[in-house]
């Protein structure tokens, strides 16, 4: 094991994950399910019940100590995301439940606003039903066309196909990933971003999967919009965010309406109030904002650049080792990948494979991942998927690996 | 690892005895799960309720289907509705049910219910074809 992988404690770390010590059948309990949500160090889990036993009461109205107190944590946490994120201003963090209603969000209010009829929104052949799914809704109620950027095999931005997409101007907006949460692909949102203003479009990044794993500066990207999750970042479920540029926000109308998100309210009329507490109707999820402010300060305090090695070291082990597997194929192979690692296997059907690896303890996800349409550009029809966090060990790779072998005796 | 997939139901899985479109049938019925994508179709030769079926999908749905067909054989329309409800209570419970045969085989479902309709996708399928009789 090299230097970088030694001065990376993964037992101190596991040891911040109260579930895994937990057995799964008889057995140590191996989770390789990261991708679809995270585990939660003892950290956040603290946070949340010390907001629930100590420090309670509905944000933003109460004039009295618990609700002030209460606003202090909710807001030093919209602070706590800028900065991670590197937004150029804290009015520029929009609370949502998760990537989904940040990006329906953006769909609802900017595409009806800003985006014609006859306007074109270009999505990948890679993206989640979360970065489709709405563009598809958007069409078929105001108009809007949605056109699709071919991957090449190997899972990557064909630019070719990009240039295509763009060529006649009518794209107004580039919504993409920038890590496939099926083929582990990073994609290139520095250069799309540049590539989209050149052509008078705005760019959405989907980075549920790639805050996890690597630093991410919006003004650096270039993002417009820039949607994720708290709970694949160690947080809880239930707090998303989304980030948006302050003059795009400022030209948004709100997306629900309720308390919270206006100005001024009587029986005939209502005005809003200014971004980012237009689009935060009803009471947040204040427990949960909470949470993810502890996630953001734990990831931190273990830094990303000592995660990306971990993780980069772990992927380079989990595709050689998977690779070996006679029969074992592996969908997807972009030069810049994460820990994110998709497979098929003769004789076994994805979930057959699930199944027998949870008779082991393995935790693996199997099916088409909420993103169908990229399977049939796969050529499959689904996949079985182990995905890393910080906390994985090569150990546990050694285990899947073991585990295939065991299956394939199964079905041989 | 294999109190689930037993020796019968990887067997099946491997060297299916009622796999493939017959000739000539006299009714058809088709279940598809459309979380997992999986599909089954289902042939039946009257009299005798002779089954044969088309399966893509996993080793559960395929040896469940093909051990169907061999508990259906010579069965009534009747019987096959009280051995299709009995198998439901099989993979609620996981209690074996001799009445059952080889599908008690699929027992270890019942701890796994997000794979419960691999199991019951063909019984849809004959239960469809049985309507078209």
């Amino acid at each position: 094991m090299s230097a970088t992988l030694r001065s990376f404690d993964v037992a101190a770390i596991r040891e911040d994950f109260p579930i895994l010590k937990r057995q799964v059948h008889g057995k140590p309990l191996v989770f390789l399910d990261s991708a679809a949500s995270a585990q939660k160090p003892r950290a956040v889990i603290d946070a949340m019940c010390h907001v629930m036993e100590a420090q309670y009461a509905n944000v933003h109205r109460g004039l009295h100590y618990m609700s002030e107190k209460t606003s202090d944590a909710f807001e030093a946490v919209r602070d706590k995301v800028a900065e991670f994120i590197n937004a150029a201003s804290r009015d520029e963090i929009v609370f949502t439940r998760n990537a989904t209603e940040s990006i329906n969000l953006v769909a609802y209010t900017w595409g009806r606003a800003v985006l014609r009829p006859g306007d074109a929104v270009a999505v990948s052949q890679m993206e989640h039903h979360a970065n489709l799914v709405p563009w598809q809704m958007l069409r078929d109620a105001h108009g809007t066309e949605l056109r699709i950027i071919k991957i090449t095999d190997a899972g990557e931005i064909d630019f070719d196909s990009l240039e295509q997409v763009f060529a006649d101007g009518k794209v107004k907006l580039l919504a993409v990933t920038q890590m496939s949460n099926v083929l582990g692909s990073y994609t290139p949102v520095e250069r799309l971003a540049k590539f989209a203003h050149e052509r008078g479009a705005k760019i959405l990044v989907d980075g549920c999967q790639a805050i996890v794993h690597r630093h991410v500066d919006v003004q650096a990207i270039g993002a417009d919009f820039y949607a994720f999750s708290g709970h694949k970042l160690y947080g809880p479920t239930g707090i998303g965010v989304l980030y948006g540029k302050r003059e795009l926000l400022e030209a948004m109308p709100p997306f629900m309406g309720g308390g919270e998100m206006i100005g001024h309210v009587t029986y005939e009329k209502s005005t809003w109030a200014k971004p980012p507490f237009r689009f935060e109707a009803g009471t947040p999820a204040i427990i949960e904002t909470i949470g993810l402010g502890a996630a953001i300060d734990y990831v931190r305090g273990i830094g990303f650049e000592a995660i990306a090695a971990h993780e980069h070291e772990l992927t380079e082990h989990a595709l050689a080792t998977l690779g070996n597997i006679e029969g074992v194929n592996i969908i997807g192979h972009a030069q810049d990948r994460g820990g994110v690692i998709s497979f098929t296997m003769r004789h076994a059907h994805p979930h057959d494979i699930a199944t027998l690896l949870d008779r082991q303890g393995i935790a693996v996800r199997a099916g088409h991942h909420c993103a169908e349409p990229l399977m049939g550009r796969m050529g499959v029809t689904g996949t079985a998927r182990a995905s890393f966090g910080m906390y994985t060990t090569p150990e546990e790779i050694d285990a899947l690996a073991k585990g295939l072998l065991r299956i394939k005796q199964v079905f041989a | 690892m294999s109190d689930l997939y037993q020796a019968l139901i990887v067997e099946r899985h491997k060297h299916p005895r009622h796999a493939g479109r017959p000739a000539q049938f006299d009714a058809e019925g088709e279940g598809a799960n459309p979380i997992c994508g999986d599909k089954v179709h289902v042939y039946l030769r009257r009299p005798g309720m002779d089954v044969h079926y088309e399966a893509e999908g996993c080793a559960i749905l395929s040896a469940s289907a093909d051990l169907m067909a061999d508990a259906v054989a010579g069965k009534t329309a009747e019987q096959v509705a009280q051995l299709s409800r009995d198998f439901e209570t099989l993979l609620a419970t996981g209690q074996e049910n001799p009445a059952l045969g080889g599908l008690n085989a699929l027992a270890g479902l019942a701890a796994y219910s997000s794979r419960i309709r691999c199991a019951t996708l063909p019984w849809s399928a004959l239960a469809e074809a049985l309507h078209h009789v």
